[in-house]
């Protein structure tokens, strides 16, 4: 559980994944879209990825993945991302993180 | 010594073989009524005894020493026999595996067959969807979970057409907002409700849904992820709601961008879904007759479709709730009747185009 709270942690928006999940890719590019890059970390490449997949489960994630972090604290799943997109409070917890390109 | 009881050598492989090539010798001097044959014979093991070389095993020739009347022949016999049955043994080995492959390949085929029954039986289905309104359940249909939705189906496009006739009535008659709201309130529950029942259906069987065989042609045309794109239903809605306010304008643009993110963003995700699985199912060798392993991994990633169909519906409910906190209760009691005439009409067109007289052939 801390190794998940202290990676949530480190930058603005996080996001935990599989890189066998079509999901976690597609939140990705949604990402990619609102010009926001996140640190994304592939729990199954990560030797202590069993934890971190219960770790997250625990928070109420669950896929267990994707999980969005914002600003260390969880936001969601796919499902709590796009409510927040289409109702317009997503934009504005990620005008901090927004490249200007 | 000349007893024929079995004696046990030995061998290389440290398994222990009778030898019953001491009853052989033993015929041989029962047979051989020659005095002088027979010691000639005993004459010529022993030298060949004595000539035995080295290739011979330590424990092959401490044995033969203890029989002298077996030479090396009957340990090249022993030697012989054992590789006769390691043949065997492979060769029995290689016919059980060809036959578990057969079966393995005539289930597959089974299932295969089964789904290609059940499909007909849905096409036969949809010929009676052409008539608008009559979605009938096939009892005899593999998927019982298929026939319920095909009937609970039905029944709500007949509650949708009932619902926007009520709409019209309401809005020409100008009704009070409260009493407008009720039916706003549940035209959006039902189709909440169509939502629920589809997330049902594709733990059934999610190609159902997705293949949209549950829908009248043209409705299918603009099918995407198993049912109608958000960001269509908005250029449906949107023209029949002037007019509008400036900041409702600005709120409507923000829904229209957000939603095409979003429906792009799970469309990538459906392409990754399609290339993985497609490069599952080609992967491995072709000249292997087994292709178990590839199929059987491509279910485990087809899982993810349930997924993708859910969160589509997830974005057509979202949209809606949206433009019901965006608009006024009038206005959107005029969406909703433009979007459930919309389907309607979509509907009609289906069936005429179902209809249309054949062509004429040329003279």
């Amino acid at each position: 559980m801390e190794k998940v709270t202290s990676l949530a942690s480190e930058k603005g928006v996080v996001l935990f994944s599989k890189s066998s999940c079509c999901m976690c890719y597609a939140v990705k590019i949604l990402f990619q879209e609102l010009r926001v890059t996140p640190m994304v970390h592939e729990i199954d490449q990560d030797p202590e990825g069993w934890e971190m997949e219960k770790a997250l489960k625990r928070l109420g994630c669950n896929g267990p993945v994707p999980a969005i972090f914002i600003g260390g604290k969880l936001v969601g799943s796919t499902n709590e991302v796009m409510s927040l997109h289409l109702s317009g409070g997503l934009l504005p917890m990620l005008k901090p993180y927004q490249t200007l390109c | 010594m000349n007893s024929p009881t079995p004696q046990f050598v030995p061998s290389r492989l440290g398994i222990y073989e009778p030898i019953h090539q001491i009853g052989i010798w033993g015929e041989n001097f029962k047979s051989n009524g020659n005095p002088n044959t027979s010691t000639s014979v005993i004459v010529e093991v022993d030298n060949k005894l004595e000539n035995e070389s080295e290739t011979t095993s330590h424990e092959m020739l401490t044995a033969s020493n203890n029989y002298k009347q077996e030479a090396s022949k009957p340990i090249d016999k022993i030697q012989r026999r054992l590789a006769q049955n390691r043949e065997a043994a492979r060769k029995s080995r290689l016919r059980k595996k060809a036959y578990v492959q057969q079966l393995e390949n005539s289930r597959l085929k089974l299932i295969q067959l089964e789904q290609e029954l059940q499909r007909a039986r849905q096409q036969g289905l949809y010929m009676g969807g052409v008539l608008e309104g009559s979605h009938i359940g096939f009892s005899g249909t593999v998927n019982s979970g298929i026939a319920a939705f095909e009937m609970e189906y039905g029944r709500w496009v007949d509650v949708q057409h009932r619902q926007i006739c009520e709409l019209r009535t309401a809005l020409n008659a100008h009704i009070s907002d409260i009493e407008l709201r009720i039916l706003v309130e549940s035209g959006i529950g039902h189709y909440f409700e169509l939502f629920r029942m589809k997330s049902t259906v594709a733990k059934a069987d999610v190609f159902y849904v997705i293949s949209g065989v549950w829908k009248t042609s043209a409705e299918r045309f603009f099918s995407w992820i198993g049912g109608f794109r958000p960001s269509e239903l908005l250029k449906v809605l949107v023209p029949q709601l002037d007019p509008l306010t400036e900041q409702q304008i600005l709120e409507v643009c923000n829904l229209k961008q957000s939603c095409q993110q979003a429906e792009d963003a799970l469309s990538q995700g459906m392409e990754k879904l399609q290339e993985t699985v497609s490069s599952t199912v080609a992967g491995g060798p072709v000249d292997e007759v087994s292709y178990i392993p590839q199929v059987a991994t491509a279910m485990e990633k087809l899982e993810a479709l349930v997924s993708f169909v859910n969160q589509a519906d997830h974005l057509r409910q979202e949209t809606l709730q949206q433009m019901s906190r965006i608009l006024t209760t009038r206005q959107a009691a005029r969406g909703l009747l433009a979007l459930g005439e919309y389907f309607h009409r979509l509907r009609a067109l289906s069936t005429l185009w179902a209809t249309r007289p054949p062509e004429p052939s040329l003279p």
